[in-house]
């Protein structure tokens, strides 16, 4: 055949994406627009906090005592800067700390959602493929763990992580360990839907000529079966994240988790609720509005998707 | 609902001889559960830190050493060893607190009043709240009051706790300066159990943690309730009680109340083992002297013994709660019990 050039060009990806049903069902619910604009702005300004933030907050050279506790829009006493949030008791800048706290609590959540989403598909697809005692054990253990509240689950993984770990390297591992801990904590949800799933998908026919064709077992899982079970683990990682946000956020406000050398929105607000007796509301108001920003617009687009990915709803 | 006894009505009624099995099962599970949650605590104990070197300062002989090691049992096989600390468990034996140097059960039952108390206080308010606020805004379906509350549940669901936690201390604290913002105010002993129940500083204290800890469980409650409670008002029974002349207060609270409470009381008894494990936040940020604080006390300070013996309490709880409320289905639901339905 020959190759010969076509009048118009084709529709390139992204502009097939645009025509999409799922685009025009995104514009058509203003909840949907209005809390990915706000989720956006959250995560760029979390990407790009060192070209945002106005001053750098774990910088000991930038940092003075004489701008402790200023109150919102109050210049810097040396410089004349504003502190558009207020600073802390030592003189930190609340925007600045708020910019790079969102960055640790968004990576520790999205960190988290993904080890628990890998984990969960992992041994979700092993159950429901292969059955018998595989899935007995898997399932037996996702029922068990699901008897306790997953915040529960978490701190005690990361009290016996900390116990294993020498004192000198804690603070340094205290972020990968409250990664494992919140994803461990949070695998099952995966496992129970993707197994559910599996169980549907294997008796169909496409499986049944993949082995035909003499495909492996774990390329019938990966490639084939796995596909067809996204979209329902897409809205459990989206409704996940906003949980893993929330529980980093309690574990670090109770002090069982992002060291203050690396404050993670949840460790802000642990550090301002002992300013506010005193009358500095800023110093936790600012991080809580953030917080609640955050877990609210990642959640309330989880939803969404829930429901746009569900025909059967429209 | 999660895997548990199948509600379906399409099932067969249990025989007496199928539930006692089924009941012997349950209990089998449970107790397998609470022997794998021993082995992890067992394994925190021996393998997290070197109890030796928690016990024995820098000086010491290699002759110490063994004759520790030998008093302790280390010396012994993995499974005498796990034999032995569950032994010491169920007699309510969980070893010395690395911190306080005290034993560990008594450390707990000195704390334990406290949560108990507040978890008690929070469960009552989510339940009793919780039921009404249900039943009006299932009554009141498009009613202004009704649209108000449902709206303001679903703030109170995506707030984290110890949000809600510190909002109130502001308003009602630092603000108003109406109710203390920590601790337990002035209590009284009553043999070993101390209660805040009996002074009015006590009572003052309880309001803003119960309210914070029930939040969250009374939303949950209320809506379960105002789903049940459309459901069963659209049922021909209730039409018929309707036709009946009956007035609308007996149809609304004789009959269709009634049959919404077996769901309700089965969630909320699983909510309930909840309410303990999430006292764990309530009394971090009120600063309530209860088992919660020394649990985030113990993670903090890599305190082993005592978090393994609030793991085995905690399980224990939750395991029981389960398999009672697995039981209730029985005792509440009459349709699950063949001698009941068969006459009619």
């Amino acid at each position: 055949m020959v190759d010969t050039p076509l009048p118009q060009k084709d529709p390139s990806r992204l502009s097939l994406a645009l025509q999409s049903d799922f685009v025009y069902q995104f514009k058509r619910s203003p909840v949907a627009v209005v809390s990915f604009v706000v989720a956006l702005i959250l995560v760029l300004g979390a990407v790009f906090a060192p070209l945002i933030a106005p001053f750098n907050p774990f910088d000991p050279a930038s940092l003075n005592l004489m701008n402790g506790f200023s109150r919102p829009m109050t210049p810097n006493a040396f410089t004349g800067d504003s502190f558009w949030l207020g600073t802390d008791d030592q003189g930190r800048d609340v925007f600045s700390t708020i910019l790079y706290g969102m960055r640790i609590s968004l990576f520790v959540g999205a960190a988290a959602v993904l080890f628990a989403m890998v984990l969960g598909i992992t041994l979700g697809l092993l159950a429901g493929y292969i059955g018998g005692w595989t899935e007995t054990i898997i399932m037996r253990i996702a029922d068990v763990q699901l008897t306790f509240p997953s915040i529960l689950v978490a701190m005690l993984i990361f009290g016996i992580a900390k116990g294993v770990t020498p004192v000198e390297y804690r603070d340094q591992m205290a972020i990968w360990v409250l990664i494992i801990a919140i994803g461990l904590s949070d695998w099952v949800q995966f496992a129970r839907v993707v197994r559910g799933a599996t169980l549907v998908e294997k008796n169909k026919e496409y499986v049944a000529a993949a082995k035909l064709i003499g495909r492996t077992s774990p390329a019938i899982m990966l490639r084939h079966i796995l596909p067809n079970v996204l979209s329902p683990v897409l809205v459990i990682a989206t409704i996940s994240l906003a949980l893993a946000i929330i529980a980093e956020a309690t574990l670090s406000f109770l002090g069982v988790g992002a060291p203050p050398t690396k404050p993670s929105l949840g460790t802000l607000i642990r550090i301002g609720q002992d300013f506010l007796f005193s009358g500095e509301w800023w110093i936790l108001f600012f991080p809580a509005m953030t917080l609640l920003a955050l877990a609210l617009s990642v959640n309330l687009l989880g939803d969404w998707l829930r429901d746009a990915l569900n025909p059967r709803l429209r | 609902m999660r895997g548990r006894f199948p509600l379906d009505p399409s099932a067969r009624p249990l025989s007496a001889g199928r539930m006692l099995a089924y009941t012997i099962q349950r209990v089998f599970q449970s107790a397998i559960v609470l022997l794998v949650v021993g082995l992890v605590a067992f394994s925190m104990f021996r393998f997290v830190g070197d109890p030796i070197d928690n016990m024995l300062g820098q000086e010491r002989t290699m002759e110490d050493v063994e004759r520790l090691r030998a008093q302790l049992g280390l010396d012994q096989p993995f499974v005498v060893q796990y034999y032995k600390f569950l032994e010491g468990a169920v007699q309510g034996n969980f070893g010395v607190s690395f911190r306080q140097g005290r034993p560990v059960s008594e450390i707990l039952l000195e704390r334990a009043p406290a949560t108990l108390e507040l978890a008690a206080v929070s469960a009552l308010l989510a339940i009793s709240l919780g039921i009404a606020l249900g039943v009006f805004t299932a009554i009141r379906r498009n009613g202004f009051g009704a649209n108000v509350i449902m709206s303001a549940s679903l703030i109170g669901v995506s707030l984290p706790t110890f949000l809600i936690g510190i909002l109130l201390i502001y308003l009602f604290s630092v603000k108003l300066g109406w109710l203390p913002s920590f601790g337990r105010g002035d209590t009284v002993d009553i043999g070993s159990w101390t209660t805040g129940f009996l002074t009015s500083s006590g009572l003052r204290a309880l309001i803003l943690p119960s309210i914070t800890l029930g939040l969250y469980q009374m939303t949950l409650i209320m809506r379960l309730v105002r789903s049940e409670m459309l459901e069963v008002l659209r049922q021909d029974y209730i039409r018929f009680a309707r036709a009946r002349g009956l007035r609308e207060r007996a149809v609304n609270f004789r009959h269709a109340l009634k049959n919404t409470l077996v769901p309700v009381i089965t969630v909320t008894g699983l909510q309930l083992g909840s309410i303990i494990a999430f006292a764990i936040i309530t009394e971090t940020v009120f600063q309530w002297p209860g088992v919660g604080l020394l649990f985030i006390n113990a993670i903090q300070f890599v305190d082993i013994p005592v978090m393994a013996a609030y793991l085995m309490l905690i399980s224990v709880m939750f395991v029981g709660i389960n398999l009672i409320v697995d039981m209730l289905y029985f005792a509440i639901d009459p349709r699950l019990r063949v001698d009941r339905t068969g006459g009619h």
